[in-house]
């Protein structure tokens, strides 16, 4: 294995692309060196993104906020305006590890490690967030949940890498929110996650809204029949009860150690409906 | 496999060394610097016994690479006591019977230390929190969090 430093996008991404077997990008590591200890693991290249300008920063812009791809989760959690205007996001990368992996991990890492079960992903894709990538034939740009395509794997093609995450500043009336069900208090891995965004019009009901579930199916689930279910409305008891119901109806989990089905389906109904009032009251709703 | 020529800092001290691209900062520590306090537990980022400081941070040496370490600065255990002077939270697990084993030890009070560093005044629970990711199984933990917090009573000059 070789370990490789470079100092521009330019010579990461030419690094990706020439490499022949496997090469995998070293931002946080706290997925990566876990992969390394075991036996069976090769690879080529390790091509350590962090001493490229710009990428362990925050960038805020008048329109946005742009996360340098090895941007720590406890960096961000320091950043106040971005823990301000997006709280569920933040919250949500908060949540993963310990004290010791905050210190290294990142959002772009949990996105690319691609895990059903990413605390920050279902966050990101309510928030609109976009993934900025880069490589060989330039940069495009596309929303967070194009990224992973199945445990494990994504979208990113040959030579490419993300190399920040842009969420746009959040519109007036709006919040959002991620809760998550584990065993343990900390330090563990969703059994279930669900984030909810919403933006209330003038009358303080529910102009348009974005739900992701976390950890019950093989990627992070959008559901647009989910946001139907509240939109138009003030958050009454009908409306959790249909967010709740259509939740638990599109999961698709599996069956394993940390839960079965019928819990993860019901749980999922249970804590969407609590993000979506936590989420309906950060955006200044009244009920 | 040429191995790769890395400069840092360690507890003030410039350091260089050569290690291998897949070797961790802590087999570097132990095996090439002779820096044995950082422990293995698990190797995989769970037991918080390797725990370093690195720019300010603690994390978990297992899961940072060796040649990672070019230009950082590291504390580790070892730079904890100011000469035969012990750190307050060293006295404090001592008197408090914070430690049975010690396997665990030095990433407790790596770990703690940064806590203290940015919040001199924590709470139980924020103590309890922060001290997640290090697992003790001789304890139960109660010995480890008073121990904290009469160190952090300590440095802030209170009378306990």
């Amino acid at each position: 294995m070789r370990y490789e430093r470079p100092e521009t996008i330019q010579a990461a991404t030419t690094l990706l692309a020439e490499a022949q077997d496997s090469v995998f990008v070293l931002a946080g590591g706290t997925d990566l060196l876990v992969r390394m200890q075991r036996d069976d693991f090769e690879a080529e290249l390790v091509v350590d993104i962090k001493s490229i300008a710009g990428i362990t920063d925050v960038i805020e812009t008048d329109d946005s906020f742009v996360i340098g791809a090895a941007v720590s989760c406890a960096a961000l959690g320091e950043h106040a305006a971005l823990r301000a205007a997006w709280p569920g996001v933040v919250e949500a990368a908060n949540l993963i590890g310990s004290t010791q992996i905050q210190g290294r991990c990142t959002v772009v890492g949990n996105l690319c490690n691609a895990s059903p079960a990413a605390d920050s992903v279902p966050a990101l894709i309510a928030a609109g967030a976009q993934a900025r990538i880069v490589g060989p034939n330039g940069t495009r740009t596309v929303p967070v949940e194009e990224v992973p395509t199945g445990p494990g794997k994504t979208s990113l093609a040959k030579g490419e890498m993300i190399d920040a995450i842009v969420i746009a500043k959040p519109e007036p009336k709006s919040g959002d929110s991620y809760l998550r069900f584990t065993p343990r208090t900390e330090m563990d891995i969703a059994v279930v996650g669900a984030s909810v965004h919403l933006v209330l019009d003038d009358a303080g009901t529910v102009k348009t809204a974005r739900v992701a579930l976390g950890a019950v199916g093989p990627k992070v689930l959008v559901s647009q029949e989910a946001a139907q279910s509240i939109i138009g409305t003030t958050l009454d008891a009908a409306a959790l009860d249909a967010l709740a119901t259509v939740c638990s109806a599109a999961s698709t989990p599996i069956d394993d150690k940390r839960g079965t089905v019928d819990f993860r389906k019901q749980v999922a109904g249970v804590l969407a409906r609590r993000a979506a009032l936590i989420a309906f009251e950060r955006a200044g709703g009244t009920q | 496999m040429s191995s790769i020529a890395v400069s840092t800092t360690i507890n003030g001290d410039d350091v260089e060394y050569l290690c291998q691209a897949d070797e961790t900062l802590l087999d570097v520590l132990r095996n090439r610097l002779g820096l044995m306090g950082s422990k293995e537990g698990c190797g995989t980022g769970d037991c918080g016994a390797c725990s370093t400081i690195i720019d300010g941070r603690v994390v978990c040496s297992c899961l940072v690479l060796g040649a990672e370490a070019q230009g950082r600065t590291i504390e580790t255990i070892e730079g904890m006591a100011n000469g035969a002077a012990l750190h307050p939270l060293q006295t404090n697990f001592i008197e408090h019977a914070a430690l049975q084993c010690g396997v665990c030890t030095p990433g407790f009070l790596m770990a703690a230390k940064a806590l203290l560093d940015v919040n001199p005044d924590p709470t139980e629970e924020e103590i309890r929190f922060w001290l997640a990711g290090n697992l003790c199984r001789c304890t139960g933990y109660d010995k480890i969090v008073r121990a904290v917090q009469a160190a952090a009573v300590e440095m802030r000059g209170e009378q306990a």
